[in-house]
């Protein structure tokens, strides 16, 4: 497979990418800092072997005039293209998000407008080599409006419903859209919240995350036990949702 | 969603400090803190923070930076974990030049740590293989050092603890093997003093060697055990194939009940490995990993000694106290009622190393597991006090009850140690609970 992918530099993103140069895979790396992506991409050579060559661009998701300059330096670099994931996103508590209306800003615009608005590129480019996979990170924080995560859930909430929308109107044109929706993972993002018992590592996510994006399983929750979750989560009536903390 | 309250750390032995760690993805840029902490696989109190305080978590620093299929070299960030290096370097006919009893270490620590294993008559430690080492010091600056670099500060940091700055980078060269299966012989032995024959005579010959003793066997079976023997298996004795990954049996995550260790389940254990051994030399290839790593089969393990936790004891006694040390030793520990211990292991060890604390020297290296108990400060005084008089020391890795004026006693090397230390850290701003406990740090 021949993927751009934008985040791999930590956290999931980067467990994805090791899974994927060890089995053979051809990487393009996209991020915002040229010495974290020049790291990773020795990473993932040095565990691809002999003659693997990982090749990265900047790509700024809180500036979108660097999307199309960056895909189109993977699509040449790659030779081709099969897949485009973004794993990148922001994150702050909704504490944080309350009290900072800049930080709430450039959250809601780099997780929202800024990601559909990469994913559109990625969809062009796509759809003109007669399809592909567009594999996004969500969030089950999308899933219900919740208190911990009123602002955060509502930027993902508008992803997964850009993400299914596009999967319903693509899919017959050979574009197949795959929503990842972590549930708790120990990585930079969470590090300073409390974890659930059900906590799952970033290298314990990533077999599940790959094995949806080669089926292009619409919606891939990870772990999955977080379908279950969400589930319950999900039929809980307003008056219990009031209460509760979560 | 609240802050993360984590009020203890602890050490593989599971006894309980005040204190915290915070993993980082970027060690270079990381918060001020005091101490670095790998995979907390050293069993007492080295990896945990003064009181209270918090310690960078380095296991998301795991990038490997350079890998050199021609040559062996390789560079990697601090937190690499050596079961994920051995799992990528190891079907490429590369492995670690040294590597401890577990592959649940980072490389940050075992280089903190100088770390020894089965080879380490041949191979020396962790420390004799590293070309560079990137360190973050007291100031804030990123000093590279290697055995031609900066040596000071590097002699001071192979070994050093954590307690000369924040380790980085590891640059290190691995060996070529043949295969990734290891030829082992083993053999019962019925005491002590032709333990120490055997172990001798397989140092001379073979290129990993180590004892298992049972600690309960006393009078005539004083020190009886077997002896591993090992080398790596050539093309044409090994399985054509890769040994298959570690399969890990998780030790249920619940303490076991303090009763649950006694003379009675010990005795029965350690009896049944001896016997369970045909009374002749065995020779097999086997896994390398289940080979070098037996224990990490079981995850948890460490949960099996109850709500004390345990330690482990190791001293190395050096060949000038003669061939007649290591039963002197046994001697004492059967005299105090015996340790309660699944596991005593016995190495022979070759020359000191570069680093400036590093643990082993010439002599026999003991090491046994002791669950924690009342009467624990008083064996491991006991144990020290003879230690001193033979010319051992204790590994820090391992110790969590040693009192300050024994280690004293017993690192001549400490004065150097701390003037080096002291000129890239004049304020001693990195600590540990143990150097605290030990080399009379500020809390
Ligand atoms: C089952 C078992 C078997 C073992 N067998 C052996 C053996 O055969 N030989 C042997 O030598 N040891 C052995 N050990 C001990 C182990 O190898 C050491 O304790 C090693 O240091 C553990 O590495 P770690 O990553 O878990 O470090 P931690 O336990 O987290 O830390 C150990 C020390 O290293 C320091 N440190 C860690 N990372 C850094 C860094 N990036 N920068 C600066 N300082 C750092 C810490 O401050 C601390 O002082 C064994 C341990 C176990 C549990
Ligand atoms: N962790 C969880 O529990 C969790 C739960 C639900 C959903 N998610 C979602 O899953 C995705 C991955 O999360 P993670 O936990 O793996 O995160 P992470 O460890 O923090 O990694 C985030 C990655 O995104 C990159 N990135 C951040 N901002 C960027 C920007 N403006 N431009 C380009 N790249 C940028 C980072 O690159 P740098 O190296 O430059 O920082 C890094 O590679 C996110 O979308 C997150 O919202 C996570």
């Amino acid at each position: 497979m021949k993927a751009a992918i934008l985040g791999a530099t930590k956290g999931m993103g980067r467990s994805l990418a090791r899974l994927m140069v060890e089995r053979g895979d051809q990487l393009v790396l996209l991020g915002r800092e040229p010495v974290e992506l020049q790291r990773s991409a020795a990473d993932l050579q040095a565990r691809g072997g002999a003659g693997s060559r990982v090749h990265h661009f900047r790509c700024d998701l809180a500036e979108p005039e660097t999307f199309a300059p960056a895909l189109d330096d993977a699509e040449a670099a790659l030779k081709g293209l099969d897949a485009v994931i973004i794993t990148a996103g922001l994150f702050a508590t909704q504490d944080e998000l309350e009290a900072d209306a800049r930080l709430n800003q450039s959250v809601l615009t780099v997780d929202f407008t800024n990601t559909v608005l990469f994913c559109e590129e990625a969809r062009k480019r796509l759809l003109a080599r007669g399809g592909g996979t567009l594999c996004v990170f969500s969030s089950v924080a999308g899933d219900r409006g919740r208190k911990p995560v009123v602002l955060y859930g509502a930027a993902k909430a508008g992803l997964s419903a850009y993400l299914e929308g596009l999967d319903h109107r693509f899919r017959s044109k050979g574009l197949k859209t795959v929503c990842v929706k972590p549930g708790f993972v120990r990585t930079a993002m969470t590090e300073h919240l409390k974890a659930p018992p059900i906590a799952s590592e970033p290298d314990e996510v990533a077999p599940v995350i790959l094995e949806g994006l080669d089926r292009g399983t619409p919606i891939v929750y990870a772990p999955p036990i977080w379908r279950w979750v969400m589930t319950a989560v999900k039929s809980l009536p307003r008056f219990a949702m009031r209460r509760v903390g979560f | 969603m609240m802050k993360k309250a984590e009020p203890t750390l602890h050490g593989w032995g599971r006894v309980k400090a005040p204190g915290r760690e915070v993993r980082v993805d970027d060690l270079s840029r990381a918060p001020d803190a005091p101490l670095s902490r790998g995979l907390g696989r050293s069993y007492g109190d080295s990896s945990l923070p003064p009181p209270n305080g918090t310690a960078i978590n380095t296991v998301r620093a795991d990038r490997l930076l350079k890998f050199d299929e021609i040559t062996g070299a390789l560079r990697a960030e601090a937190g690499l974990a050596l079961h994920e290096l051995n799992r990528i370097t190891l079907p490429r006919g590369w492995f670690t030049p040294v590597t401890p009893g577990t592959h649940f270490v980072t490389l940050g620590g075992m280089v903190a740590a100088d770390v020894h294993g089965k080879n380490h008559h041949v191979a020396g430690t962790i420390g004799a293989h590293l070309s560079r080492l990137l360190v973050k010091v007291a100031d804030g600056r990123r000093v590279e050092c290697g055995p031609d670099l900066e040596r000071d500060l590097f002699r001071a940091t192979v070994g050093g603890m954590g307690l000369t700055g924040h380790i980085l980078e590891v640059e290190l060269s691995l060996t070529r093997v043949p295969s990734p299966w290891v030829l082992q012989e083993t053999e019962r032995v019925p005491d002590i003093d032709v333990f120490m024959s055997k172990l001798k005579d397989a140092a001379a010959r073979w290129p990993m060697t180590v004892g298992w003793i049972d600690c309960l066997s006393s009078g005539k079976n004083l020190g009886r055990g077997i002896v591993f023997r090992g080398r790596w298996a050539e093309p044409h004795e090994a399985p054509p194939y890769l040994p298959p990954p570690p399969m890990r049996v998780p030790w249920p995550k619940l303490e076991a009940p303090s009763w649950a260790l006694n003379r009675l389940t010990v005795g029965a254990f350690n009896a049944g490995i001896f016997y369970s051994h045909p009374n002749r030399v065995k020779t097999q290839v086997v896994d390398t990993y289940r080979w070098i790593y037996p224990l990490d089969a079981i995850t948890n393990w460490n949960m099996m000694y109850g709500p004390r936790g345990f330690t482990q004891y190791q001293c190395v006694l050096p060949d000038e106290a003669g061939p007649q040390a290591a039963r002197r030793f046994l001697e004492l520990l059967t005299s105090r009622g015996g340790a309660m211990s699944f596991l005593c292991i016995i190495k022979d060890c070759g020359p000191e190393g570069v680093g400036l604390l590093s643990f082993p020297k010439k002599g026999i290296s003991i090491a046994l597991d002791l669950p924690v108990r009342d009467d624990t400060q008083a064996l491991v005084d006991a144990l020290n006090e003879h230690v001193i008089k033979e010319g051992g020391r204790v590994y820090l890795a391992k110790d969590r009850f040693t009192r300050p004026e024994h280690y004293r006693a017993m690192e001549p090397r400490l004065d150097a140690f701390m003037r080096i230390r002291k000129q890239w850290d004049p304020s001693l701003k990195f600590r540990s609970a143990q150097s605290i406990r030990l080399l009379g740090d500020p809390a």
